[in-house]
C-alpha cells in the first residue's frame, strides 16, 4: 500500500498537485458542470422522461454492451498482437506494428465509411458473410466491427512495453520448477501482464461508449434496433433540443464513470502488492 | 559420478564461449566453478540446467547419475536452479513462490493440498523465512530474497541444485553470513550442488571442489587445498589469490632473485610466484637472498598486518604477515628492508599474468 506520507520526501509536490488540479478541472470537469447545469433546466419528470424513453434505455444497452464486448474481443485479440509483435521477430514486423496505429490516426468517418463498404453485402467481407447468412452493415453486429475497429490500438500499445518488460528467467524459473508452457504462461506471465491488460480494455471500452463517427455509417441507424447513444444526443443537438441532448450525456457519462471506476477499482486490489 | 559434462563446445556466433569441456560433480560435493567474467561458468551452468543447448560435436553430453538428459525438456530434469538475480515471481507470496513448483504437478505425482502446504512450511523453515510466507518479493530485503529463490528450487526435490552467483548480488556481510548457512545447509542435506562464482574467497571456503576456468576453458580442477597449493598454471595462482612476480635464477638449488644491476643469463631467467603471506621481511640482507625494496603502506588494521612495498625497479610487492611477526622489526613507511621470498612455484609456460 502507498504510505501517504512517502509524498512529503518528493519535491514539488504542491506545485504539481495544484497544477494538475487546474488543469483537470479546465480540460474537463468545467465543461462537464456545465453539462450538468444544463441538464439541470429540465424538470426532474422531463429528465427522467427523457433519458428513460424505451428509444434511449435501447441505445444505453447497445452502447454499453457492444462498446463492452469490443473491448473483450480487443483484450484478447489485441494480446495476441501484441505478444507476436514483442516476442517473434518475423519480416515486415515493423510495418505491422505501424500499422495498429491507423486506428488511431485515420478520422472516424474515414474509417465508417470504409468497414460499411467492406461490410456491406456487395462489399468484401460482407459477400462471405452473408453466403453464410451474417448480415454485418447495418445490424448491432456492424457497431460491434466498429468499436473493435477503433479499440485495437489501445490495448496493444498498452500491453507491448509490459510484454517487453516481462524477464526471460522468469519464465526459465517456472520451467525448470517443473511447469509446462502453458502454466508458465497462465502463472507467470499472465499475472504481471494484468494491469496493463486491465488499463488497455478501460481505454477501449472508454473510447467505444463515446464513439460517433465510425458507427454512424454502418450500424444504418434503426431505431431501438442499431442507434448508439451518442447518435441520439447528436439527432437531439440538431434538433435544437439542448436540454434534452445534455440530459442524455449525463447520464452516459454517469454509467461510463461507474463502470471505469469499477474497473480501476479491480485493477487498484490486483497491484496492491506489486 | 552424480553430474558428468562431456566435450561440451558452445559457440555464440563466431565467438567460443566453451571449448571442450569435460567435468564431473561427485554426488553429495558442493562444486564451484570459478573464473573471471566471460569466462564462460555461467553459460556451462546453463547448458547443465538444460536452458541452453550446445553444439552437437560428437562425444558431447550431459549425464545425471550416468544417464544422458540431453534430450529431457527443462521442466522434466528435475534440476533445482536459483538465478542470479532470483527470478521470484513478483505476484506470488514467498509461499506461492516456494509452492509453485509443487502446484504445477500433474497426475499422479501432484500432492494433496495438504502434503504440499507441510513441505512449503517445513523448506521456509530451512531457509529461516518463518513468518514471512505471506510477503510479497517486493517487500523483502536481498537475503531473504535469495533464500526464497533457494526453497523454492529445493522444493522440488531437485536431483542437483545449480546456483547462478549466488550471493553476487548482496552485500559482503550478508553475503559472508549467508555462504556459511548455505555451507551447513549443505552439509545436512547432502544435495550435490554447483555453483558459478567470481570470487576465489567464497569458492575457497565454500567448495569441497573448484573447477576454476578461463577463456571458455577448465584451467584446473580439484579440492580447494589442491589448486590454492599446487596450482597447474600462472593463471590460476593468480586468480585464486595475491601473487607476487620476481625474476630470477636458480643456482646450485638456490634462488637469486633480479636486481638491478644484476642481469641474469636470459636462458636462466625464471619467473617466480610467491603468495603474500610467504615472503619474509628482513633489514639486513642475509645471504645475498633479498630483494632491496622500500615500505609504502603498512596496513595494520585486521587479522593480518598488510604491507604494501616497492622494489628499486618499481614493482609493487604485496607481504602479509601475523601481528607476532610484525611487532619483531616494527617496519615504517619509507624504511628500507629486504624481501625473502620462503616459497615460490615456477611454472614451465611463460605467459604472461
Amino acid at each position: 500500500m502507498r504510505n501517504p506520507k512517502q509524498h512529503n520526501v518528493l519535491p514539488g509536490f504542491g506545485l504539481t498537485f495544484g497544477f494538475t488540479t487546474a488543469y483537470i478541472s479546465l480540460l474537463v470537469l468545467i465543461p462537464l458542470s456545465l453539462l450538468m447545469v444544463r441538464a439541470a433546466s429540465l424538470t426532474w419528470a422531463e429528465f427522467i422522461k427523457t433519458v428513460a424513453s424505451p428509444q434511449v434505455v435501447a441505445s444505453y444497452k447497445l452502447t454499453m454492451g457492444a462498446s463492452f464486448l469490443a473491448a473483450v474481443i480487443n483484450a484478447i485479440f489485441g494480446f495476441i498482437v501484441a505478444w507476436s509483435l514483442v516476442r517473434y521477430k518475423f519480416p515486415c514486423r515493423r510495418l505491422i506494428d505501424a500499422i495498429v496505429d491507423l486506428p488511431f490516426a485515420m478520422p472516424t468517418a474515414v474509417s465508417g465509411i470504409a468497414l460499411t463498404a467492406i461490410c456491406a453485402k456487395n462489399g468484401w467481407v460482407g459477400s462471405v458473410a452473408s453466403i453464410a447468412g451474417i448480415k454485418i452493415a447495418y445490424t448491432q453486429l456492424g457497431v460491434l466491427v466498429a468499436l473493435t475497429f477503433i479499440g485495437l490500438p489501445f490495448v496493444v500499445r498498452t500491453l507491448q512495453p509490459a510484454l517487453e518488460d516481462i524477464d526471460k528467467e522468469l519464465e526459465e524459473a517456472a520451467e525448470s520448477l517443473g511447469a509446462t508452457k502453458f502454466q508458465t504462461f497462465t502463472r507467470v506471465i499472465l499475472p504481471s501482464l494484468m494491469p496493463s491488460l486491465a488499463t488497455g480494455f478501460t481505454l477501449a471500452f472508454a473510447r467505444a461508449i463515446g464513439e460517433y463517427g465510425s458507427v454512424v455509417f454502418i450500424s444504418g441507424n434503426l431505431a431501438y434496433k442499431t442507434e448508439i447513444t451518442p447518435l441520439l444526443i447528436v439527432a437531439k443537438l440538431e434538433a435544437f433540443d439542448y436540454a434534452g441532448a445534455t440530459a442524455i450525456s449525463v447520464v452516459l457519462l454517469f454509467m461510463s464513470f461507474i463502470l471505469m471506476f469499477i474497473i480501476n477499482s479491480l485493477q487498484f486490489y490486483g497491484r496492491k502488492f506489486k | 559420478m552424480s553430474v558428468e559434462v562431456r566435450n561440451i563446445t558452445k559457440k555464440f556466433g563466431s565467438f567460443v564461449a566453451l571449448e571442450n569441456i569435460n567435468l564431473t560433480a561427485p554426488d553429495g560435493d558442493l562444486v564451484a566453478l570459478l573464473g573471471p567474467s566471460g569466462s564462460g561458468k555461467t553459460t556451462l551452468l546453463r547448458i547443465i540446467a538444460g536452458l541452453e543447448s550446445f553444439e552437437s560435436v560428437s562425444g558431447a553430453d550431459i549425464l545425471f547419475r550416468g544417464v544422458s538428459v540431453v534430450g529431457d525438456r527443462l521442466s522434466e530434469r528435475r534440476v533445482g536452479f536459483v538465478f542470479q538475480h532470483y527470478a521470484l515471481f513478483r505476484r506470488h507470496t514467498v509461499y506461492g513462490n516456494i509452492a509453485f513448483g509443487l502446484k504445477v504437478r500433474r497426475g499422479k505425482e501432484r500432492l494433496s493440498s495438504r502434503a504440499i502446504r507441510e513441505r512449503v512450511m517445513k523448506l521456509i523453515h530451512l531457509v529461516q523465512l518463518d513468518g514471512l510466507e505471506l510477503r510479497y518479493p517486493d517487500q523483502l530485503s536481498g537475503g531473504q530474497r535469495q533464500r526464497v529463490a533457494l526453497a523454492r528450487a529445493l522444493a522440488i526435490e531437485p536431483q542437483f541444485l545449480l546456483l547462478d552467483e549466488p550471493f553476487g548480488a548482496l552485500d559482503s556481510r550478508v553475503r559472508q553470513n549467508l555462504r556459511r548457512w548455505l555451507r551447513r545447509m549443505h552439509d545436512e542435506i547432502k544435495l550435490t550442488s554447483i555453483f558459478v562464482t567470481h570470487d576465489q574467497e567464497e569458492a575457497l571456503e565454500l567448495a569441497d571442489r573448484i573447477v576454476v576456468m578461463n577463456k571458455g576453458r577448465v584451467e584446473q580442477e580439484g579440492t580447494p587445498t589442491e589448486v590454492f597449493h599446487n596450482p597447474k598454471n600462472e593463471f590460476v595462482m593468480d586468480f585464486l589469490g595475491n601473487v607476487n612476480l620476481f625474476h630470477g635464477r636458480i643456482e646450485s638449488g638456490r634462488v637469486f632473485l633480479e636486481q638491478s644491476g644484476i642481469i641474469a643469463n636470459v636462458d636462466d631467467r625464471k619467473r617466480f610466484f610467491v603468495r603474500p603471506h610467504e615472503i619474509e621481511l628482513v633489514p639486513d640482507n642475509i645471504d645475498n637472498a633479498g630483494l632491496p625494496a622500500k615500505i609504502k603502506r603498512v596496513q595494520l588494521a585486521g587479522a593480518i598486518v598488510k604491507v604494501e612495498l616497492t622494489s628499486i625497479e618499481n614493482n609493487e610487492i604485496f607481504v602479509e604477515m601475523s601481528h607476532e611477526k610484525y611487532a619483531v622489526h616494527k617496519f615504517q613507511n619509507g624504511d628500507s628492508v629486504f624481501v625473502v621470498p620462503k616459497n615460490s612455484i615456477v611454472f614451465p609456460e611463460d605467459y604472461s599474468i
